[in-house]
């Protein structure tokens, strides 16, 4: 019989264990950034920022010089590194607690400026890393650590559409949200993560941010293939997937 | 030139590749100056929306081995606090100016020495340090900035240039280019391998700051530690004035000393033996020099622009050898000659009757 490989690790992909829960989005959101890196054969001058959260080990998966930063900073950060450095590619990858909550300041800074990065925003409605607290981007009646009733809108709000905030900049040159719940929705995230990139490496002026809704089986309390359902079914109502800018 | 814009161009002319800044008085020039002499150098600079930002985008050129700064004045440099711990943690260069001026809160915009504890005890959480530098005059300012960069660039880590609101808007005649009159010799600076610079050829480099796995920040607590230890044995300046036969020996630093450089030659015209000591780095504090001048019993006066900050490093000097006093004006007020030198009056009093 011959033996053919129809699909196999992209190079900037580390071949190691992960300490990502099971059924978990990060390790499909890494794959994605990892075959764009190669694909637009920009390895060799990439810098990618780590935030606070599951994902501040992402440099232990992605085979690029990367920097962790404090909680929020990353668009500080990249910032300082791009002004630098306008001919490296600058990345930041942040979750919802990172840069909707903490680090709203500087995101909305970051696009404003019109910097010339690329962020991609890893949106779980929770905040993984310290128990499942809520979230910003939270939804209504979904049950957190601090919501154990249910988030309410008296007294906790809505949840935070970052992405349409961002797009209405005129710095925001590129802004599209969308989710990896199926393959057909995977190709799709590619596809943007890959824009963004594309747009940073032509020189595009201005910041592209691609927001990608994200499981988070642990904290939602759901099997990860409950979770990506709900993710379709629940979360894309408040958070409607789509290119909002570019 | 004022002393805002001398140190800016001195931080130019020692090769800064960013500067990163958010306005506040009394140091608006230095950012001002910035703006316009960085584009004509074709160099980076950013008003940034807050200090908090300003210190993460010195955080982020610096990780790819650029010489960045930023500079603020006091309830700004608070807001820095934060980057400043994990500049320290990630070991990164950096230099930060604080043109202080009076606190707590927002404060005024007078001058103050009010900021030497957080300053000198590394100001955000964590074990670490910061070296601090306490120019008195526009030139030592001047000379200042390419010492601090380097000292950032040697020891990876950052420095901190404590000047006060006097120093930075009064104008004084400088030399720039580094100055004749600074003879340290140049120093030899480590490559910048660890530096984020796109890993073609080579393994991946990160700059990190949470070491999670047992006795890891341990270690890297200990290699801060013998690094302090190093900068405290190598790197102290100080500058002295006829401690040896003095009485009285005046510690200040910055714009305070100036004062007491005339209080002294005044005391010395009425026949008081008075001295001087001036710390020049105050993180590394000269405890040594004046651990020194203490074993002859002397009286020690620390003069401050403040409740009494370094006198606690002078005290600890000292180590109870002798007489610790201090004088001081918090919140703006500046001390006079006359009050100083009534202080040294009443101090030498009752050893001039015995």
């Amino acid at each position: 019989m011959i033996m053919e490989t129809v699909f196999k690790r992209t190079p900037t992909l580390k071949d190691c264990p992960t300490h990502y829960c099971p059924g978990c989005g990060h390790g499909i959101v890494h794959r994605l950034i990892a075959e764009t890196v190669d694909e637009l054969g920009i390895h060799g001058r990439t810098i990618g920022i780590a935030p606070v959260g599951c994902s501040v080990l992402a440099y232990d998966y992605l085979d690029v010089d990367m920097v962790e930063v404090a909680h929020g900073r990353a668009p500080a950060v990249a910032t300082g590194m791009k002004r630098t450095n306008p001919d490296k590619i600058i990345f930041s990858y942040q979750g919802d607690g990172d840069l909707a909550a903490i680090g709203t300041g500087e995101i909305i800074h970051a696009a404003h400026r019109g910097e010339q990065i690329t962020v991609i925003f890893i949106n779980n409605a929770v905040f993984g890393m310290t128990g499942g607290q809520m979230a910003p981007t939270t939804v209504i009646g979904q049950v957190t650590a601090t919501t154990q009733q249910g988030r309410e809108v008296v007294g906790q709000g809505y949840p935070l559409q970052i992405s349409e905030l961002l797009a209405v900049l005129p710095g925001a040159i590129y802004v599209e949200r969308c989710t990896v719940c199926n393959p057909a929705k995977i190709r799709k995230a590619k596809k943007a993560i890959k824009h963004a990139f594309e747009l940073q490496a032509g020189g595009a002026q201005g910041l592209s941010l691609v927001e990608v809704l994200s499981p988070c089986p642990t904290y939602w309390r759901m099997t990860p293939a409950k979770a990506m359902e709900w993710i379709e079914k629940e979360m894309t109502k408040a958070f409607p997937l789509g290119r909002l800018k570019g | 030139m004022c002393g805002n814009e001398a140190l800016a161009e001195a931080a130019i002319i020692a090769g800064l590749d960013a500067y990163f800044g958010y306005p506040i008085t009394p140091q608006n020039e230095i950012t001002a100056y910035m703006s316009r002499r960085m584009s004509e150098e074709g160099r980076g600079f950013v008003q940034s929306e807050s200090e908090l930002a300003a210190i993460n985008m010195v955080f982020g050129a610096s990780a790819t081995g650029k010489r960045a700064m930023t500079s603020s004045s006091s309830p700004g440099i608070s807001l820095m606090q934060e980057g400043l711990s994990y500049l320290a943690a990630a070991e990164l260069p950096a230099v930060v100016v604080n043109v202080m001026r009076g606190g707590p809160g927002l404060g005024n915009i007078a001058p103050s020495q009010g900021d030497y504890f957080q300053a000198t005890r590394g100001g955000g959480h964590g074990d670490y340090r910061t070296i601090v530098l306490g120019p008195s005059s526009v030139q030592e300012l001047v000379e200042s900035m390419p010492l601090a960069f380097d000292l950032a660039d040697l020891y990876r880590m950052s420095v901190v240039v404590l000047a006060d609101g006097i120093l930075g808007q009064m104008m004084e005649p400088i030399v720039l280019n580094g100055g004749e009159s600074d003879k340290r010799p140049k120093r030899k600076l480590p490559p910048k391998d660890w530096a984020l610079t796109g890993a073609e050829g080579r393994k991946q480099n990160i700059v990190r700051s949470l070491w999670l796995k047992e006795g890891v920040l341990e270690e890297l607590n200990c290699k801060l530690h013998a690094k302090y230890k190093q900068i405290q044995k190598d790197e102290v300046l100080c500058e002295q004035f006829e401690v040896e036969d003095a009485e009285i020996v005046v510690v200040a630093y910055g714009v305070a000393a100036r004062i007491v450089r005339h209080v002294v030659n005044t005391a010395r015209q009425d026949g008081i033996k008075a001295g001087w000591i001036r710390p020049i780095t105050l993180w590394p504090f000269p405890a040594e020099q004046i651990s020194k001048a203490a074993e002859d019993f002397k009286i020690f006066l620390t003069v401050e622009m403040s409740c009494g900050q370094m006198v606690e490093d002078v005290k600890l000097a000292v180590a109870g050898k002798a007489p610790v006093l201090f004088y001081g004006r918090p919140g703006g007020g500046v001390p006079t000659v006359d009050e100083v030198l009534d202080n040294i009056r009443q101090l030498t009093l009752p050893a001039k009757k015995g």
